[in-house]
């Protein structure tokens, strides 16, 4: 199946798949990501190593979960939202996570319709992801509030249980919340440059001085999707254990 | 020469992902409003966790289409952190034990 790669040195080799494939992939002399463009191999060796950070957060909420002997203040109260007359249990996070899957599902439309060089339409779905994004980090925000003035949570303790509580609450979603934050900064700067036609012209960019193309958008995404992905832990592990 | 390289789908596929990411998160919410505790509520939510982790690194994330060389790169060693997670577990269940017979039996 695997023809010799001796007609020609670009992307048209015929590769083997499977084990042979990784062993063909990784032995080659060349680089072993291949049809992968370097940005987007770099970008995901970051989202690696950014995996073990939260990793190492949600590990330590773990433990001190485990190991304390106060009871741990119950999420699914802690965070029910006062609405019509009754408490509805957890409803603000509920939200949150709809409308951070929602930026994601705009992200990856905004990737493809990059790649058929629908200039406005890309452009505009990021900026949607954008918005969704600044609603999502605004939401935290009224949550963070919520819980510092109207309950009294403090990193190093809190009225409703076991100190751990606040320590593990804030370090997790702020620094969660910080890259949400982050990704709508990059958003919008990548969504000026599809609009501005900075990928098609070739110009260089403001502070690497390279000239970018449509991968930009799909390295985007690849950061975009990852914040979607550890909110998905978070929820999980978090707000709903 | 490098556009060659990019990920094309049909946006039929995201919106199908889109609306079971939908699906998978509300019904992990009705997990809590319902109160299910206990093991079927951990159950679950890990259970639905997973299919939505999966589904967005595969589909959104494209690994579904990369090369295994990839794949198994990046996939790989987040899954050794669970290897970190049941030392954690022993150790969590130690210092709790040991806080019991200090704190609770001295005061």
């Amino acid at each position: 199946m695997a023809s010799p790669a001796l007609a020609d040195t670009g992307e048209s080799v015929t590769r083997p798949d499977g084990w042979q494939g990784i062993a063909a992939d990784w032995s080659s002399d060349q680089r072993a990501f291949k049809n992968v463009p370097w940005g987007k191999a770099m970008m995901w060796i970051f989202l690696l190593s950014d995996t073990f950070v939260f990793s190492c957060f949600l590990l330590s909420y773990m433990t001190v979960r485990i190991s304390t002997t106060e009871p741990w203040p119950n999420p699914s109260e802690v965070f029910a939202l006062h609405i019509g007359g009754s408490d509805i249990p957890l409803i603000l996070i509920a939200i949150m996570t709809f409308i951070l899957i929602s930026s994601s599902g705009t992200m990856a439309m905004a990737v493809n319709f990059g790649y058929r060089r629908d200039r406005v339409k890309s452009a505009t779905l990021m900026l949607m992801t954008a918005a969704l994004g600044a609603t999502f980090v605004g939401m935290q925000a009224f949550e963070w509030t919520k819980l510092i003035v109207d309950e009294g949570v403090r990193p190093w303790g809190n009225p409703l249980g076991a100190a751990q509580f606040g320590s593990s609450f804030f370090m997790i979603t702020g620094f969660h919340g910080f890259h949400v934050s982050v990704g709508v900064l990059f958003l919008i700067i990548i969504s000026i440059k599809v609009l501005r036609g900075d990928f098609d012209r070739s110009r260089r960019g403001f502070f690497t001085s390279r000239k970018g193309n449509y991968e930009a958008v799909e390295i985007m995404g690849l950061y975009w999707h990852f914040v979607d992905l550890v909110w998905v832990f978070i929820f999980a592990l978090f707000y709903l254990w | 020469m490098a556009h060659a390289e990019g990920q094309q789908h049909p946006i039929g596929v995201y919106l199908q992902i889109w609306g079971w990411l939908f699906v998978l998160s509300t019904a992990s919410y009705l997990v809590d409003y319902f109160h299910i505790q206990g093991y079927l509520r951990w159950s679950l939510i890990l259970t639905f966790m997973v299919l939505k982790a999966g589904l967005i690194v595969a589909v959104f994330m494209h690994m579904f289409w990369e090369r295994l060389a990839l794949l198994y790169a990046i996939v790989v060693p987040p899954v050794l952190v669970l290897v970190f997670v049941a030392i954690m577990t022993f150790e969590g269940d130690y210092t709790f034990l040991t806080r019991l017979i200090f704190f609770q039996a001295g005061s």
